[in-house]
């Protein structure tokens, strides 16, 4: 990978000048199509776009006990490990990536939840120490199945490099893979029967009950990249070919990515908020089952099969 | 922001503010009647969502503090605490005949009210308790006050 083609994929696609208004996109298309499904009429698809600049032009209020050069550096950390994992996607053809790039992808896929919870304790409210706790326990929960399909998929590919695990695995590894991958979504997305950390009116608004201004605009964006970048690693991890023709690679990515959306949100419309005690037996039995699924179709395939 | 301008970057904060406000809803010792009206605004028959209006949990992120209930001495000091942790731009809006004129609760030993002795209002929904219509038009009009909100050089209100 050269610097060039890493710098048009940090900068333009699908790095910030796609994710941005993407990002915008998924959650102002979310909140329509959550009051659609509710018989509302809902917000305009603008929607997130506004709230970012209103947040934008708020003044500041001075907080007691709390460290704010901390809690303005967290979500900028967050929005900058989001952008290079966006930038290590292998959407089009070619020799893209690197070996073991896998590795950088999901730990910076990573950083955003920690930031989160790190931002939740470091704000010194009640609610945001629970909500920081929850998102602690289900990360915890969702991870376990989210890496093991992974390492399913690479064991499978027998290589650490995105673009040959994309190519390589085979469908008897990649459905199960996937199927996992797509429960631990909405635990990693925060939306509805995962939305614990954040529980609205519930706890508040979790981890990020204290934030106010410019802050909170960071975090919106923040959200809306985290959306950007995970329906986008599965768009790519559900593809194995890539045409010769970028803008059709480009077209599916878009597409799988805005089906993921549609699909995440009808999820959240239809089902209530569960107990952390439901969401986490729920992940560590279904969604580990289907893990160890592909784990052991991934091992026989290797050493036992044809 | 300083500087009240009409230049394109303010007309564009003034039209986010009017379509984004952020709802904080505070029972300062209500009966419940108009906190029940005001829920009645989310629900789709009403859907205030499509002004861009939400119900927010706390109040660092709110734009707007709705108000319920004549204060009693209970609630004073969270109100005082919570109308101090909305950042500037904020509107009030005092919803139904309670933090208007404490309404049958005047005169009672335990009332701090009417709301205005405590934090400026800036919209008052009379009615007891109003109707979910009138609680928009309120809103409705906060929101225009915020819209207009400039903020001064020396860094003051309005």
């Amino acid at each position: 990978m050269n610097a060039w083609r890493a710098l048009f994929a940090l900068i333009v696609f699908p790095g910030l000048l796609y994710a941005l208004p993407m990002g915008w996109f998924m959650l102002g298309a979310g909140r329509k199509l959550v009051a659609r499904f509710q018989g509302r009429i809902g917000p305009p698809i603008s929607q997130p776009f506004y709230d970012v600049v209103k947040l934008l032009a708020k003044q500041p209020v001075a907080r007691v006990a709390a460290e704010n050069r901390l809690l303005t550096s967290l979500p900028l950390l967050a929005v900058g490990a989001l952008l290079g994992a966006l930038a290590l996607l292998p959407v089009f053809s070619g020799e893209t990536g690197f070996v073991g790039d896998l590795v950088l992808l999901v730990g910076l896929l990573e950083l955003p939840p920690l930031c989160m919870i790190l931002a939740g304790y470091a704000s010194r409210s009640i609610y945001g120490e629970v909500g920081a706790t929850r998102e602690a326990t289900l990360s915890i929960a969702s991870n376990i199945p989210f890496l093991a399909a992974l390492v399913a998929m690479a064991s499978a590919a027998g290589s650490l490099h995105l673009s040959q695990i994309v190519a390589a695995t085979p469908w008897l590894v990649r459905i199960p893979a996937l199927l996992t991958i797509l429960l631990c979504l909405p635990v990693k997305l925060r939306t509805n029967p995962f939305s614990l950390s954040n529980a609205e009116q519930e706890i508040l608004s979790g981890p990020l009950t204290e934030f106010d201004g410019r802050q909170l605009a960071l975090w919106e964006l923040v959200h809306g990249l985290e959306w950007v970048a995970l329906t986008g690693f599965v768009a790519t991890l559900a593809v194995p070919v890539r045409s010769a023709h970028s803008f059709l690679d480009f077209l599916g990515f878009v597409l799988i990515s805005l089906a993921l959306v549609l699909l995440l949100n009808l999820l959240a419309a239809a089902t209530a908020r569960l107990k952390l005690r439901q969401a986490t037996r729920l992940l560590w039995r279904w969604a580990s089952l289907l893990a160890a699924v592909a784990l052991a179709t991934a091992l026989y395939l290797r050493h036992g099969g044809y | 922001m300083s500087v009240p301008g009409k230049g394109i970057l303010f007309s564009l904060v003034e039209r986010a503010r009017r379509r984004s406000a952020w709802l904080f809803h505070f029972n300062a010792g209500a009966c419940n009647g108009c906190d029940i009206e005001l829920i009645t605004c989310l629900t789709p028959r009403y859907d205030v969502e499509q002004l861009g209006i939400k119900l927010e949990g706390s109040p660092r992120q709110a734009d707007v503090l709705c108000v319920s209930g004549p204060v009693t001495r209970a609630t004073r000091e969270a109100l005082e605490t919570i109308y101090g942790q909305i950042p500037f731009p904020k509107v009030v809006v005092a919803i139904g005949s309670c933090p208007a004129t404490c309404n049958v609760f005047a005169g009672s030993p335990m009332i701090e009210g009417p709301l205005d002795r405590i934090i400026p209002v800036d919209v008052y929904v009379p009615g007891c308790p109003p109707r979910p219509h009138q609680i928009i038009e309120g809103v409705a009009e906060a929101i225009e006050r915020l819209a207009a909100y400039r903020a001064t050089p020396a860094g003051g209100e309005r």
